[in-house]
């Protein structure tokens, strides 16, 4: 039998280390444009002011990105150590997106975040300039190849199983990097990034206002910050409206689940919080048609059919059944497979034939599909992300209403509100995660590869002892970015001094 | 028309070459090793922090792309050997997290440990990131201990394709003296590089003299390891693979690959001469500073060649001591075929990436960093 432990490890450790990591990388995208467009300023009005401000961020950019870096290569690895049938299994697919990434993104971080922080006095202005937005444009071109990945994981396309060698194979690498749902799981977990840069730059500097100090900076930082962060707020809900399209079409369990919907139908009320509804708000959520159907946990889990398409759709059990035929032909194809030519084609037949439930096979029990503790967990992600957004998308607006009045120091309660939504966007941005991670459970990936069937053989016991390691290691690091930030801040930004 | 034959071996030379740049820009983690040993006072240890915190995010990089690299090229190695030799990659990865976050942290208010616990954790990286790599290195030619069946995927539990023979995982590497011979010499090796590369970027004839005379004290015993382990391979049995996909040991395997690729004879030749001239020159001549780049390209080309000596003419790259037919071999653990073809055409802008890192390092290191800028400079580790 296998280690059940050792699945739930696996997974705490994977997740320890996203969740992590997603708390550093928003900051580091969303800052990268703030400074960046500072410094444009600076080239272009030859003003020091904007240098200075823009240094300012930079500082705290700085600060943030070691940490955000290591995590990351801790993620890029664990897909190994932790989830080895994974690596295999789907590798031929999944790991070109990682190479790509490292050649193409991180280089051009790693050369130009030198240059941005040692090159003031070394390199031309606009060399410098160039530098600052190469580093911010690697850190995002770095997030579009491994969310290519992680949305391959949600919709996996552009490949074919071959059984001699055991393995997904990449057939249309343009289906995996370059389709609708990549490119929507990057827009909008980038422009969460930006939002996340925004809401922090616009806190720290309602506190400087609160304290009546580097009030003109101040000012200048929240009218950049709020001008791009309200357009990334209306991005998030764009792209978020389209995710949310691309969910109902191909994880219709993760909407169901974010719903808390066991029953389905047509114009489907959305739940704001238990007990409000806004009546047919799901169905056009789900499917931009206010009398779209939209199938609850148990449609999906006893199968149904569509009343608008009248297309059916196969129940647990009968997926299940399907995925096991998948699995036996396969133990055959491998039996037969240098013995007996004819059992081997027609094993490979009965595989081809029920191969899009191949994943099914692994699932012993149709309640793994969707177990009702996590449905409490992911119902609330989705509001806490949608509400804190939309509340965050009004702080924008205010700001800049209120900013462009020059009334700001006047609304002490305003300032204060954009101070304590600092933790707010990262709340949300973890929720986001949650939403997308705990929602596709059990799958590593969809309907092809449960965590039961990706994880390494390893002893539970080996990765308690690295998730506590990390856990301990992660929060160290975290408290003393976070008491470094404070001080760095309370600092303030430094005057500017001219090297000889 | 490119064969699948020919991509493999274009891909295992794309990770030789990954592998050759990690080790030549170890220099980090070797100048970092000598931060209490060289840097006596306050300063120089600042110098040589702020040497080679300009440079660590290359080494970073190189080591998450050449794991990157080796997920796409070569997944069943990412599997069997990561998910394997678990307790391995754990420990080199906790050593380069603890790096990452020092050189921001420790002269920063507030960073709670106090700047003597980020520089430690530098050092610690400094010594075991060169020498675990070493070790893991060394496995492509003793052996590790894992079973590979691809078939069990078809099993409803214990599905798992791979799996380390012993509890270990990964551990028992450091009980085979030739693995450890490989890793003190990778790491003597880092530290030679570290030494010749702070005798190039900084401007401080204390610091100079006393690397140089480091630089001998770590060429010495680097050179008795390597040359050791050298002949070691040489005369040793190693892991060959014949057309049916068979492997068995084969007497003199990795002299007769040496004999057989004789391009790969000079590459290697090249590339130990010019650690040789570089570091002698350096050690002979107090004015020589750019023993770095000979040394550099030397290391970058021998560990080219060995890595093409453990993966080219039908030799098991990662081979099993527990059961020799679960030997990872270049044919037996690459990707698809369309997929080393995509990652070809992406790796056409490796050259690209190159250009644009040697001008803005040149960019940078225009001067050389001295105790004068360390005091006018807003921006330090």
């Amino acid at each position: 039998m296998l280690d059940t432990s050792l699945i739930d490890w696996s997974r705490a450790q994977f997740a320890l280390t996203a969740c992590y990591h997603w708390l550093f990388v928003p900051l580091t995208l969303g800052l990268a444009v703030i400074m960046g467009t500072m410094e444009t300023l600076y080239v272009i009005k030859k003003d020091d002011f904007w240098k200075r401000a823009a240094r300012f961020w930079m500082k705290l950019f700085g600060i943030n990105f070691a940490i955000g870096v290591a995590t990351g290569i801790i993620l890029e690895f664990e897909f190994g150590t932790n989830w080895s049938n994974y690596s295999w299994f789907v590798g031929d697919i999944f790991g070109a997106p990682l190479a790509i990434e490292g050649i193409l993104a991180f280089f051009m971080e790693a050369t130009f975040i030198a240059v941005m922080f040692f090159g003031w006095n070394k390199v031309s202005k606009s060399f410098h300039l160039t530098s600052t937005w190469l580093t911010g444009i690697g850190a995002t071109l770095s997030a579009w190849w491994i969310l290519v990945a992680n949305a391959w994981m949600q919709h996996p396309v552009g490949m074919a199983f071959n059984p001699v060698t055991v393995r997904n194979e990449m057939t249309d690498f343009s289906a995996v990097a370059f389709s609708a749902a990549p490119a929507m799981k990057f827009l909008h977990t980038v422009s969460s990034g930006w939002l996340t840069g925004c809401v922090f730059v616009i806190g720290v500097s309602c506190w400087f206002l609160l304290k009546r100090r580097e009030q003109p900076m101040a000012k200048a930082s929240i009218k950049v910050a709020a001008i791009i962060g309200l357009f990334s707020a209306l991005f998030i809900m764009f792209t978020g409206d389209q995710s949310g399209l691309q969910m109902a079409k191909n994880q219709p369990m993760k909407l169901a689940s974010a719903e808390g919907l066991m029953d389905g139908g047509k114009n489907m009320p959305f739940s704001v919080v238990p007990g409000i509804k806004i009546p047919g708000m799901l169905s056009v959520l789900a499917t931009h048609d206010i009398n779209g159907y939209v199938p609850g946990i148990n449609d999906l889990i006893n199968g149904y059919t569509d009343p608008i398409t009248g297309e059916k759709h196969l129940s647990a059990d009968q997926k299940m059944v399907k995925g096991r035929l998948a699995l036996n032909a396969f133990r055959d194809f491998k039996k037969y497979e240098k013995t007996d030519q004819a059992k081997k084609d027609s094993a490979q037949l009965v595989l081809n034939k029920n191969m899009k439930y191949f994943g099914y096979g692994y699932i012993k029990d149709k309640h793994e599909l969707m177990p009702k503790s996590k449905i409490v967990l992911v119902y609330w992600a989705f509001r806490f992300m949608v509400g804190i957004g939309v509340f965050l998308s009004l702080v924008m607006v205010l700001m800049l209403w209120f900013g462009r009045k020059d009334k700001l120091e006047n609304n002490r309660w305003l300032l204060y509100t954009a101070l304590y939504s600092i933790p707010l966007v990262w709340i949300a941005g973890q929720c986001g995660w949650i939403l997308t991670e705990v929602g596709r459970q059990p799958w590593a990936i969809q309907d092809l590869l449960p965590l039961s069937a990706a994880v390494s053989g390893v002893e539970s016991s080996s990765v308690v002892i690295t998730f506590f390691l990390f856990l301990l290691l992660f929060t160290a690091l975290l408290v003393a970015e976070l008491t470094i930030l404070l001080k760095a801040i309370r600092k303030g930004p430094e005057p500017i001094v001219e090297s000889k | 028309m490119i064969t699948y034959e020919f991509l493999q071996q274009y891909w295992w030379l794309v990770i030789s070459l990954l592998a050759g740049l990690l080790v030549f820009l170890m220099f980090v983690q070797g100048a970092n090793s000598l931060i209490f040993a060289v840097g006596r006072t306050e300063e120089e240890k600042k110098l040589i922090v702020n040497s080679t915190g300009r440079k660590w995010e290359f080494t970073f990089t190189t080591l998450v792309t050449f794991g990157g690299a080796f997920f796409a090229s070569f997944p069943l190695f990412y599997s069997t050997s990561f998910g394997g030799a678990y307790w391995v990659w754990m420990l080199i990865l906790v050593s380069f997290v603890l790096q990452a976050v020092s050189y921001e942290f420790q002269s920063k208010p507030g960073n709670i440990f106090g700047s003597k616990v980020y520089r430690r954790f530098l050092v610690f990286n400094g010594i075991f990131g060169p020498f675990l790599i070493g070790v893991a290195v060394a496995t492509f030619f003793e052996g590790s201990n894992f079973i590979v069946n691809k078939a069990s995927m078809g099993l409803l539990d214990n599905n798992t394709i791979s799996h380390w023979a012993n509890a270990s995982h990964g551990l028992d590497a450091l009980l085979d003296p030739w693995n450890l011979i490989f890793g003190f010499a990778v790491m003597f090796l880092a530290r030679m590089e570290g030494s010749l590369y702070m005798i190039n970027n900084i401007n401080d004839k204390e610091i100079n003299s006393k690397l140089r005379l480091q630089l001998l004290r770590d060429t010495v015993p680097f050179l008795i390891l390597f040359l050791a382990f050298l002949a070691h391979i040489l005369v040793k049995d190693g892991y060959g693979v014949n057309a049916a996909g068979v492997v068995s040991m084969v007497p003199y395997k990795y002299a007769l690959n040496l004999l057989h690729m004789p391009v790969v004879a000079v590459i290697f030749l090249v590339g130990v001469l010019l650690v040789l001239y570089g570091t002698i020159r350096s050690i002979i001549s107090k004015k020589y500073i750019r023993g770095i780049w000979s040394v550099g390209i030397g290391t970058t080309l021998t560990v080219i060649a060995l890595f093409l000596l453990a993966g080219y003419n039908n030799t098991a790259y990662y081979p099993s001591n527990t059961d020799l037919q679960s030997s990872l071999y270049l044919g037996n653990s690459c990707s698809s075929y369309f997929t080393l073809q995509v990652m070809s055409v992406v790796s056409l802008l490796v050259p690209f990436v190159l250009a644009y890192i040697i001008y803005a390092w040149r960019a940078i290191d225009k001067r050389s960093l001295t105790k004068d800028e360390l005091k006018e400079d807003e921006q330090l580790y």
